[in-house]
């Protein structure tokens, strides 16, 4: 059972995706798993076969325990082969003989499903694997989520962090004329269906800021500041019907803009179907949280242990500024900083912040 | 495009990204957005099925021109072939 959060004790195993007998690789998703977040999917960490599931469905487990035995899928060379059982005294009717594939009798059998019922669409009409796996019933939605659970984890985390978190809080007021105006454009020149939003652009300049200031970004862990070695911006996103999750938005800083807005929409609509995998739950680097367009000017977060920074975008919004002498109106952003003051310095936060108004004066080099 | 046919595509597209939005008790000469919740995701989304479902195109610089009920409508039946 992995930890999806520093406030995580257990969590319920609400469905198997794998059988005994599957064949994993890194990356799979292997489980739902049920927690005061939601449900999540949970992935498999090493390539291998799923030998053996130790938790039932249903059972609420100390973070920590196994779930299941994987192993290599060979078999173990030195094990003698066990004698064949006897025959049946009586025979039985043969069973009809169904062109298939072995992984597909394996999967076919876990799942409970017979061969005969099943279209095949390998060659001379054969089960293939993947005709069995698209009759797998899909995990339904949002398993029991619990808002009033939710509430408590976040009192929880949120609790943590003022006890145990110097914070240190800085803000900057960051000019936007030139990455709207920039954003404007692209918007105009392309589809509607791949507009890019502000949102996706700062959290971009962000995860590049952050890189150039690794003391924000990583983890304090038993007295210790621990850098991270890639930037995964946890992604502040609210919740309809209350309460909020702050996935990973994974590599950040990495692909194109519009690329990273596919992963971007993505992740906030299965944050909110609550079918986020759980390493996007645990994996995240430091957090942002943007207000967007209806929220306040300004907000002073506080930080996700165990996080060591946490970055507030308020609304963009213009005002009137001075510019070379001269009075004019700027589209602006109030960018803020809660830094945990054990791992950095006020000098380090200033700088991230200049950073991230110099990444945003060149927006086409995000 | 008649406007009951435009506010019918705009109820199934918010069926998708705000299930529990409730058109009828919307003012629709008030601001949309802030009525339902509308984050600049969800406005992007809804403005995207929008399209998918109407052909009617909308650029980024008619936002402004979208902010109630009433003027999405009224965009819709206009700009409708």
């Amino acid at each position: 059972m992995p930890s999806l959060g520093a406030d995580m004790e257990a969590g319920t195993l609400v469905q198997w995706l794998v059988k005994p007998g599957d064949r994993v690789k890194r990356g799979d998703l292997v489980a739902v798993v049920e927690t005061q977040k939601g449900a999540m999917e949970i992935e498999v960490f090493e390539d291998g076969v799923v030998e053996q599931l130790l938790v039932a469905v249903g059972a609420r487990v100390p973070v920590g325990t196994p779930l299941a035995i994987l192993g290599t899928g060979a078999p173990a060379p030195s094990e003698p082969v066990p004698p064949a059982a006897p025959l049946p005294a009586v025979p039985r009717a043969p069973a009809p003989w169904i062109r298939s594939s072995p992984s597909a009798r394996v999967l076919a059998a876990s799942l409970g499903l017979d061969l005969a019922t099943i279209h095949g669409t390998g060659p001379h009409g054969a089960v293939r694997r993947v005709d069995v796996a698209s009759l797998r019933p899909a995990p339904a939605a949002r398993h029991g989520f619990d808002p009033a659970e939710m509430r408590a984890a976040i009192a929880a985390a949120m609790s943590r962090s003022k006890r145990e978190i110097p914070h240190y809080y800085l803000a900057r007021t960051i000019d936007l004329e030139r990455a709207m105006d920039w954003l404007a454009q692209y918007n105009a020149s392309v589809s509607i269906t791949d507009r890019v939003l502000p949102a996706v652009m700062l959290v971009r300049a962000v995860a590049r800021a952050v890189a150039e200031v690794p003391e924000l970004n990583g983890f304090w862990i038993d007295g210790h500041f621990q850098p991270a070695s890639a930037v995964h911006p946890g992604v502040a996103v609210s919740l309809r019907g209350g309460g909020l999750v702050a996935p990973a938005l994974l590599d950040a800083a990495e692909g194109t803009l519009p690329e990273l807005m596919v992963r971007f929409t993505d992740l906030v609509t299965r944050a909110r179907a609550g079918r986020l995998r759980a390493s996007e739950l645990s994996a995240a680097t430091l957090t942002v949280s943007n207000l967007g367009d209806l929220g306040a000017d300004e907000l002073f977060g506080v930080i996700y242990p165990p996080q060591v920074a946490l970055v507030g975008l308020g609304r963009v919004h213009e005002v009137p500024v001075a510019v070379d002498g001269m009075l004019a109106i700027r589209p602006v952003v109030r960018a803020s900083l809660a830094a945990d003051h054990r791992a950095s310095d006020g000098m380090r936060g200033s700088r991230f912040l200049a950073r991230l108004d110099a990444l945003l004066q060149s927006p086409e080099s995000l | 495009m008649t406007r009951d046919q435009a506010r019918s595509h705009l109820v199934d597209v918010l069926a998708e990204i705000a299930p529990e939005a409730d058109l009828s008790t919307v003012d629709s000469r008030a601001p949309l957005r802030p009525q339902l919740d509308l984050d600049s995701m969800d406005f992007l989304r809804c403005l995207q099925g929008l399209h998918a479902r109407t052909g009617v195109d909308i650029p980024e610089a008619d936002y402004p021109r979208l902010g109630t009920l009433d003027a999405i409508l009224d965009y819709l039946v206009a700009r409708a072939r």
